[in-house]
């Protein structure tokens, strides 16, 4: 989903973000959301569209696909995003990584049909989750305010830096032939979506405030994604966990930023 | 007769010493004693099947609540408010905190019922009193798995769950920030409110 709209929907997007961090009104709450206003206005506005168009395709497509074609969709599209989570990993000094990422798209893309069958993880090779965001997050870039983009969904400052590397690098955005390109990125954005139903129930009946809950949930997401998991755990008692080593962002597809950007 | 008697007297004693009270389960096998026992009943569970709340948390209430510090919950939950609250405050907050999380939670278990768990290799040093199980669940069509990680801490009474962190985000400080503009608004009373009035309002939406 995220990597998915075309280059002039990146460069909206980084407008939006531009105008929204200079031009910032202050509303309550938490220190990472200075623009919590221009926020929940975007947020309201992604959640009319996938209340209105995203969500219902995606529902039919759950109802209507049985579920083994389902994971193949998904994994066809996992394997294309291997390759740059593998260029991530190994630009953030991960080679090893890097080498199984490689590894994956080699297998995959050959014993498993184009990526349909993921062979790989059946032979042990951990899929990661990476991203540019990410990786500047790893280079020590700290995260700056949260974000709500149109489309998009819920970003920081730098997870917008990031999403347009990411999008630059989606090879299904370089796919020359139009119309193939064009139904590439919305049969992705509606397997992406379907596998957040039911985590976007769940969302529904926990959050007192459900954009409050989307984004403690994006940013405590991305500190563990730019930690692989093992984020530093901080005092319950002393507050904000200040992120200098950073939250960062996520790659395409992560589970709490598709349910959020639901 | 008094053989029978001796054995049951040594039955009784064995069961009493302290040796056995020490044995306690270790957190990672209560994990996952616990998590299979609730798969198992609701994939066979009628009611549930069709997608009763109630008699999901019905089981929540029996076979997984026992394992849980829902004070420590809230507290981590309410973050630094928590100690103005008096102790009647809490109560009250812990209770319908509680409530909402045995709903999501439940609710969660139904959504979920078909997918598969898989249990990280689990390593614990002597004398630990906080440990992370780390699970993962895997779900039909979708390409990665969702890690699961249960935080536990030693008490009197066993290893009790206080934390359960869903893909990397706590499900219980995820409330920090709208809990502190609850009480901002309004209170401890407020949020206690709050709370209550959801609960309510999923109680009427549920089966």
């Amino acid at each position: 989903m995220k990597t998915g709209l075309s280059r002039q929907i990146s460069k909206l997007a980084i407008a939006v973000a531009a105008a929204g961090l200079l031009g910032g009104c202050a509303t309550s709450g938490n220190p990472k959301d200075p623009i919590e206003g221009f926020n929940r206005a975007m947020f309201g506005f992604n959640e009319g569209l996938d209340k209105v168009i995203i969500k219902p395709v995606a529902t039919g497509y759950e109802a209507v696909l049985p579920s083994p074609l389902q994971t193949g969709v998904s994994n066809f599209f996992s394997n294309i995003a291997d390759l740059m989570i593998g260029v991530n990993n190994l630009i953030q000094g991960k080679p090893a990584q890097a080498a199984s990422d490689a590894g994956r798209v080699l297998v995959n893309t050959t014993m498993g049909f184009l990526g349909i069958i993921d062979v790989a993880s059946t032979m042990g090779m951990e899929k990661h989750e990476e991203d540019f965001g990410q990786t500047f997050g790893r280079w020590g870039m700290g995260d700056g305010a949260y974000v709500v983009l149109p489309f998009f969904g819920p970003r920081t400052a730098r997870d917008t830096i990031g999403l347009v590397f990411d999008v630059a690098t989606d090879p299904v955005s370089h796919i020359d032939h139009i119309p193939s390109r064009n139904t590439l990125l919305a049969v992705r954005v509606i397997s992406d979506r379907a596998q957040f139903l039911k985590a976007d129930k769940v969302i529904e009946e926990a959050a007192l405030d459900k954009y409050s809950y989307v984004r403690d949930a994006y940013l405590q997401r991305r500190q563990s994604l730019i930690h692989d998991g093992n984020p530093p755990k901080f005092d319950p008692y002393s507050g904000s966990q200040d992120g200098k080593v950073s939250e960062a962002p996520q790659e395409g597809t992560s589970a709490a930023q598709v349910a959020t950007r639901n | 007769m008094k053989l029978f008697a001796l054995m049951l007297a040594s039955v009784a004693s064995f069961l009493l010493s302290p040796g056995v009270q020490a044995q306690e389960t270790a957190p990672d096998v209560l994990v996952k004693n616990v998590t299979n026992e609730v798969l198992d009943i609701i994939r066979k569970d009628k009611d549930i099947k069709a997608g009763s709340t109630k008699r999901a948390i019905e089981l929540v209430d029996h076979k997984v609540l026992p394992h849980f510090n829902f004070s420590r919950m809230t507290a981590l939950a309410v973050g630094r408010d928590w100690r103005q609250a008096t102790p009647e405050q809490q109560k009250a907050l812990t209770e319908a905190f509680k409530e909402l999380l045995v709903r999501t939670y439940s609710n969660a278990l139904i959504a979920y019922k078909n997918e598969t768990v898989d249990y990280r290799p689990f390593k614990m040093q002597a004398g630990e009193t906080d440990v992370t199980v780390r699970t993962q669940i895997h779900q039909p069509g979708a390409k990665q798995p969702i890690t699961l990680d249960y935080s536990l801490e030693k008490t009197a009474k066993g290893w009790k769950v206080y934390d359960v962190v869903v893909a990397g985000v706590s499900l219980v400080t995820n409330y920090r920030s709208s809990f502190a503009t609850e009480i901002r608004n309004g209170g401890i009373d407020g949020l206690v409110k709050t709370l209550q009035a959801k609960n309510k309002s999923l109680e009427a939406s549920a089966k």
